[in-house]
């Protein structure tokens, strides 16, 4: 294990480089918007990174609260089952495609909502008992870094291309703004909450937000139709040739993601047996020496 | 003695940990029904961390309670309890606050509430028809509205943490009687107090802890020798 | 389910009647509203064209943070003397205790808004070009919307340090999508340039989502130590 880390960091950095490279060089100029247009090989693929490790956070979140109440596990499990294959097949059926917003295609929602099981039994049975709560937390934490990025990289890219800074009907970019501020309030109560509970209610909270994402989605989305606003980040379909770098893109993030989310994965849990250990001392050293555990006499004579 | 087949309580291994602070150490202990048991030791020795585990209102992070055969929050409808802070609501008089925690235990109407609640007042010697709120008591009297409050839903095992502190001394008496005569119907009690004397001939057993755990049992305040000292 | 609610309406009843006795909280709550309204009426010329435009959105933001305090001290009065260890230590289901709270809190708001609709009418001239007797399910919708989540997270600042702070950055970013909804739903009734029925749909759906969820989750947060 010790080994394989500086091997992958190598491999990453390498991943990035190349990564970069096609980004700059490969990848063909825009015809509207010219080589500014390029600020998207990092703007979108930290959003899908970002999203991803938000979605395993909400994921391990669940668990980590199903998992403190068993009598919950069982209808928990078949609950995401349920959403998934329902989900599956609702994204085919007429008037669900309806509501589905204009740009996203069936298939995509549709793999989305099947992510949900498939990553509820991974998860599970890779990170059993308190590593789930381990793993929200690096998740946040990183999902937050990445996030940042996002919504620094977007005005950086809007104000020259369409001479705004910010437009508050653009759905993508305030939903992740949204996002953002829900994670960073996840990440204070971790900070300054001092009971003894703090992660079964900061799981509590990670599932609030995922609750409140889709409706924040729902509620811009017909803000904006109401009141057209200029859309940063533009629809329609893509080169692809730019698809293509956009994807290598993707993969040197995850790469470089992984690298982060372990390491900070490690670095908690070594914090955890720290503090396990300390707590061992105290119950264990410097007491009485006396019986600690009396004869089961009731009523001394 | 059938009935004691059974103890009433039981804790078994309980380990209860604040972070890096462990304030219970592994306390294994059983208590039969219907006895007084006065809880002893110096501050920090875990006693109010015990009882309140054995109330529900702390998870141990490890071991096991019983009381009756169910865990504290099963059993809450049997258990009473009070604690230094009044738990009482300062604008409300005392039967105001009564009434309000009588609904809490599914005290109705229809069960005579009313005179219950009365009752209850009497037995701790206040006067029911009191209107002035509670924030205006004297301590002596808040604590005994409060033990009002622990015991009005007739529970069978009291929890009582400091019931005599800066309270006068004829309220002490009229508590300590009061709940000689609890313990004379059949209760259990638990007792947490700094002033040990105010229960000698009263407490059925005196319980030593020091440092999270229980380090002697005694029926008299003297201890056994070779018993560690407490400090 | 009979326990349930006779809880809950003696928990009600009973913040009701103590916060009658100690009015102070609601004076100052109502002066702090007052001052609310005065300042948007500084801040924001009620005499410029758009002003029908953007009275939803002051209205509203003026709302929510009245309603933040007002909040932050209802459980307060349950952390005097460790009152609300009595309650954890009774066999009363934990969700009677919110509902009581949440009810509670929501005509609490409800005042704090009595008081300040007026004067936003006053301050602000308005007329309500579309149809105004859909502006009371949005007030209702909306109210709830906040108060829902706001006893939901102002209960899990009980725990944390900075309490007061913790409640309004918790409920903030949650509540955005209701903040959305109410605005914009307030904006088309005032101006009436647009049909509020999606708005009322959201604000129905964001209620019944976060209500569902908070009556499941609430019983771990009251007994978090």
């Amino acid at each position: 294990m010790k080994r394989l880390f500086p091997i992958l960091s190598v491999i990453t950095a390498i991943f990035l480089a190349y990564a970069l490279y096609e980004a700059l060089v490969v990848a063909p100029t825009d015809a509207q918007q010219g080589d500014v247009y390029r600020i998207i090989y990092y703007h979108v693929p930290s959003a899908w990174t970002a999203f991803l490790l938000f979605f395993i956070n909400f994921i391990a979140s669940i668990q980590y609260l199903a998992s403190k109440k068993p009598s919950s596990q069982t209808a928990v499990k078949w609950i995401v089952i349920v959403i998934g294959v329902v989900g599956v097949i609702a994204c085919f059926l007429p008037p669900v495609q309806r509501l589905i917003p204009a740009g996203m295609r069936p298939s995509a929602v549709a793999t989305t909502v099947l992510a949900i099981p498939l990553f509820y039994f991974v998860i599970g049975k890779y990170f059993p008992g308190d590593n789930l709560d381990v793993l929200a937390v690096t998740s946040a934490e990183v999902g937050v870094v990445f996030c940042t990025i996002v919504l620094v990289t977007g005005p950086i890219w809007a104000r020259p291309v369409w001479g705004i800074w910010w437009a508050p009907g653009d759905i993508r970019l305030t939903s992740t703004l949204v996002l953002w501020l829900i994670y960073v309030s996840y990440l204070m109560l971790r900070r300054f909450s001092n009971s003894a509970q703090t992660q079964m209610l900061a799981a509590a909270l990670a599932i609030f937000g995922a609750l409140d994402v889709p409706l924040v989605y729902f509620s811009i989305w017909f803000f904006r139709t109401q009141h057209p606003q200029p859309v940063i980040g533009g629809g329609g379909s893509m080169d692809p040739r730019m698809l293509n770098v956009l994807l290598i893109s993707w993969m040197a993030f995850l790469c470089f993601a992984f690298l982060v989310c372990w390491q900070r994965y490690r670095l908690e849990l070594l914090h955890r047996e720290i503090e396990a250990a300390h707590a061992m001392d105290s119950l264990v050293g410097s007491g009485v020496a006396a019986k600690a555990s009396l004869p089961l006499s009731r009523s001394p004579q | 003695m059938t009935e004691a087949a059974k103890p009433a309580i039981s804790l078994s291994n309980v380990v209860k940990q604040f972070g890096r602070f462990a304030a219970l150490r592994g306390v294994t202990a059983e208590f039969d029904a219907g006895r007084f048991h006065a809880i002893l030791g110096e501050n920090g020795a875990g006693k109010t961390t015990l009882l309140r585990a054995l109330a529900g209102l702390t998870q141990p992070t490890q071991g096991i309670i019983s009381i009756f055969g169910k865990s504290p929050r099963e059993a809450c409808r049997d258990i009473g309890y009070m604690a230094h802070p009044s738990l009482l609501y300062d604008e409300m008089s005392g039967i105001e606050n009564l009434r309000y925690f009588a609904r809490l235990y599914g005290i109705t109407d229809d069960m005579n509430s009313e005179e219950v609640i009365r009752e209850v007042i009497q037995n701790v010697g206040l006067d029911p028809e009191l209107t002035r709120p509670v924030g205006q008591y004297s301590q002596g009297m808040r604590q005994r509205m409060s033990l009002a409050r622990a015991i009005l839903h007739d529970p069978k095992v009291l929890l009582l943490d400091e019931p005599f502190s800066n309270v006068d001394a004829h309220s002490a008496q009229a508590i300590v009687a009061l709940l000689r005569g609890m313990r004379d119907a059949g209760k259990t009690v638990f007792v947490i107090t700094h002033q040990a004397p105010l229960l000698e001939g009263v407490a059925d057993e005196f319980v030593w802890m020091q440092a999270g755990q229980i380090v002697d049992r005694t029926v008299s305040l003297a201890r056994t020798a070779g018993a560690e000292d407490v400090q | 389910m009979n326990s349930l609610w006779s809880v809950t309406l003696a928990t009600l009843v009973k913040d009701i009647r103590l916060e009658w006795r100690s009015k102070d909280a609601l004076n100052s709550m109502l002066f702090f509203s007052l001052l609310v309204v005065v300042i948007f009426s500084f801040s924001f010329d009620p005499l410029a064209e758009e002003s029908r435009h953007i009275v939803g959105g002051l209205v509203w933001v003026g709302f929510l943070f009245a309603s933040v305090t007002a909040l932050n001290q209802t459980w307060a009065r349950e952390l005097r003397n460790q009152v609300l260890d009595a309650y954890r230590v009774s066999p009363a289901p934990a969700n009677a205790l919110f509902l009581a709270k949440a009810l509670g809190n929501f005509i609490f708001v409800s005042v704090l808004e009595a008081v300040m609709t007026p004067l936003f009418v006053i301050f602000y001239n308005v007329r309500v070009l579309g149809p105004a007797w859909q502006l009371l399910p949005v007030a209702i919708l909306g109210t709830w919307a906040l108060v829902v989540n706001g006893t939901f997270f102002a209960a899990m600042s009980l725990r944390t340090r900075s309490r007061e702070i913790m409640l309004p950055l918790l409920l903030f970013p949650i509540s955005i999508p209701a903040v959305i909804a109410m605005v914009a739903g307030t904006t088309s009734i005032l101006t009436g340039e647009e049909s509020a029925h999606f708005y009322l749909v959201l604000l129905l759906t964001y209620d019944v989502v976060f209500t569902t969820a908070c009556l499941a989750l609430f019983g771990m947060i009251l007994h978090a130590e």
